[in-house]
């Protein structure tokens, strides 16, 4: 009996593939040509001389120290972001969970992290410029009390790239990880209790271990986010300090003639990167899966 | 079924030939209704040198009409007067319709895009191009030789017609006398506590070269020479231990803002975005290129060898070439190469001329050896300088 209900669906899964796949086929073909292709081209640039010849020599751009350096600085900008951001947006679910999940807070908050995770690029700059600037709205109202020419705004820097990073991260921090802390039971609360626990060792023994794959996951997700973010960066540092600007700086330089190519082994190194990334994350999402079933 | 798909694709590849085919068979054909003048086919024009082969001026403008096109690429209309320039030639050939594509690009960006669009009618038709880029290009560009040809200076020019100089800069400082009223005199002044997060440059000097140039013009300023910019490292890195130098990308809007109320840049760009720009420009931006040795660095013209509208092309350097044009130049702080003919023949439009202020009679410019040698330098050294 058992065998034949299984059988019998395996068939019905393997009938619907027959004609289920024909639905796959234009993400397919949009994935391939919009994003399978040109990464292919792009990390293959990096094993031709600009001549078109086959070598290795691009990648001795891994060992000048300034791609070197920043390196660091991509992923210490970038995991700064993930941390940041994780905490912070695990914060704010934590905060609604206690709201009423129909109620005008929860709608609000939960629209505007659609809106503002997606809220990058120029435009996020200049938001920043505009407010927190050197010539911001902010900063001028701060320096008419402590003095002309007396704050230097940190949104120039690689490291100060975290703070503005933080306005996109924390609200996709709070799209991705509500899911998770929904699925918690409220049953196993109550069975905590039940058991003479307090809500500290709830959360201690159970909410956390529980939760932990996705916020890893999740935190993954936000380091990638930020690793592979370019406009803003351009936008706000002329001068450099992370990877995604050394590739523009290979690509479209004036000066220093003939790099183009180090461009796709700089872009090698980032697949890698994120190839290392994405593997934790499927393998922690799979863990964290189970438990929201 | 496969083979259904076979034959469908196979269709399509024979309409997409047939369809491409027609597309050169427009510019070729139409032979007979052009009266007096030469019709040549979209290869002959590509590999016309002179406006004779199209029969003349006359030739060159009926059939640059007819392509009815141009594309131009990486000429930001605050860059040497080039929304006038563009506006002009729009009014006086009104057939024919200018696409500016990527105006805010580098030299490299338009060495890309000829490469990337080869072959395809937004491909570009002419570059306003950097020296050191052209050089490494130059199998992409046709010959051709305006009618003031004679009027270039013989070393601004490729013998063959490859490339000619247009217009230089000199690099110079702007500043907001609101901010600063004692002025600069000298390039050390930007390195005193008054000019804290105020000093901007064009960008990365290991990418751009309007910023490379600037520190190139620090290092003749302190004590460096054309063969040795390590001083113009050493000046930025003290401006940035001083806390003066700005990592934000100077634009006419930061400018007009006072976010970036001191910048390094062509004399050109810096005339631009002060009173000259009205109600756009920061009322307050004064130039001044700094005594001692100049720096300038010629941006030349040359033509795509694969030009989608090769006629156009051809009539868009016989215009930039005109007296009027040059004067556009004159006009926005950038000297045109044909300053000293037209200083002769009395075409230099004299009020400008005095006001802009006559060429310096020397100024520095990097030959390609040195630009090499100084962009390694630069590779090596500038990030630890202001990083």
């Amino acid at each position: 009996m058992t065998t034949t209900s299984t059988n019998r669906g395996a068939g019905t899964f393997s009938r619907r593939l027959g004609v289920g796949w024909i639905g796959l086929v234009p993400f397919s073909v949009y994935a391939l040509l919009f994003l399978g292709i040109p990464a292919v081209l792009a990390v293959a640039s990096g094993f031709f001389t600009s001549d078109g010849a086959f070598t290795f020599a691009n990648f001795t751009a891994f060992g000048d120290p300034v791609i070197q350096k920043d390196f660091v600085g991509s992923v210490g900008l970038s995991a700064a972001a993930a941390v940041g951001g994780a905490i912070g947006g695990a914060l704010v679910c934590y905060a609604l969970l206690g709201m009423n999940p129909e109620g005008w807070l929860r709608t609000v908050v939960d629209s505007a992290s659609s809106v503002l995770a997606q809220f990058g690029g120029v435009m996020l700059a200049f938001a920043f410029i505009a407010t927190v600037g050197n010539q911001g709205v902010l900063t001028l109202i701060l320096e008419s009390f402590l003095g002309a020419n007396s704050i230097t705004s940190p949104i120039y820097t690689v490291p100060g790239l975290t703070l503005v990073y933080l306005y996109f991260e924390i609200p996709l921090m709070v799209l991705t990880f509500m899911p998770a802390l929904e699925a918690l039971k409220p049953t196993w609360g109550e069975a905590v209790a039940t058991l003479g626990g307090t809500r500290w060792t709830y959360w201690r023994r159970v909410g956390f271990p529980v939760l932990a794959p996705a916020f890893f996951g999740c935190m993954i997700l936000l380091f990638a986010n930020a690793f592979s973010s370019y406009a803003t960066a351009a936008a706000l540092i002329s001068q450099g300090g992370i990877w995604p600007l050394d590739i523009q700086r290979a690509l479209t330089s004036e000066t220093v003639i003939g790099h183009e190519n180090v461009a796709g082994v700089i872009a090698l190194g980032m697949v890698v990167v994120m190839i290392v990334l994405m593997s934790v994350y499927g393998v922690l999402q799979r863990r964290a899966s189970r438990w929201e079933r | 079924m496969k083979k259904r798909l076979l034959a469908g694709a196979a269709v399509l590849a024979v309409a997409a030939f047939t369809l491409s085919a027609c597309a050169t068979g427009t510019a070729s054909s139409g032979s007979t209704d052009s009266g007096s003048v030469k019709t040549l086919s979209l290869a002959e024009a590509q590999a016309a040198t002179s406006a004779a082969d199209f029969g003349g001026q006359a030739g060159l403008v009926a059939a640059a009409n007819k392509e009815g096109h141009l594309n131009v690429i990486t000429l930001p209309p605050s860059w040497a007067n080039y929304g006038k320039i563009i506006q002009g030639f729009e009014k006086k050939y009104p057939k024919i319709q200018i696409n500016s594509e990527n105006p805010d690009g580098s030299s490299a960006d338009e060495v890309a895009a000829a490469k990337a669009q080869r072959g395809q009618s937004t491909a570009p038709d002419v570059f306003d191009i950097g020296t050191a880029v052209m050089n490494q290009n130059l199998e992409l560009f046709a010959p051709y030789k305006v009618a003031t040809w004679g009027d270039i200076p013989a070393d601004f020019k490729d013998a063959g017609g490859l490339w000619y100089y247009d217009y230089t800069g000199l690099m110079s400082v702007g500043y907001d006398t609101k901010k600063f009223p004692k002025g600069i005199s000298s390039i050390d002044d930007l390195l005193g506590s008054k000019f804290k997060n105020a000093v901007a440059i064009k960008g990365d000097p290991t990418q751009a070269n309007e910023a490379a140039s600037a520190v190139y013009m620090a290092a003749l300023q302190s004590s460096g020479s054309a063969d040795d910019i390590q001083p113009g490292i050493d000046f930025f890195q003290k401006l940035k231990s001083a806390g003066n130098f700005l990592s934000t990308l100077p634009t006419q809007a930061t400018v007009a803002s006072g976010e970036t109320p001191v910048v390094i840049q062509w004399s050109f760009n810096n005339v631009a975005w002060g009173p000259a720009a009205g109600s756009a420009g920061n009322p307050n931006w004064k130039t001044v290129v700094l005594p001692g040795s100049g720096l300038g660095s010629y941006y030349n013209q040359t033509i795509n060898k694969e030009a989608p509208n090769p006629a156009a092309a051809r009539l868009w350097e016989e215009y930039i070439y005109t007296p009027a044009v040059q004067n556009l130049y004159l006009a926005a702080g950038a000297y045109p190469a044909q300053l000293t003919a037209m200083e002769t023949a009395k075409t230099v439009d004299a009020a400008t001329l005095k006001k802009v202020g006559a060429a310096p009679k020397d100024f520095v410019q990097l030959n390609s050896d040195q630009a090499a040698a100084a962009a390694k330098l630069l590779s090596a050294k500038w990030s630890a300088a202001v990083g």
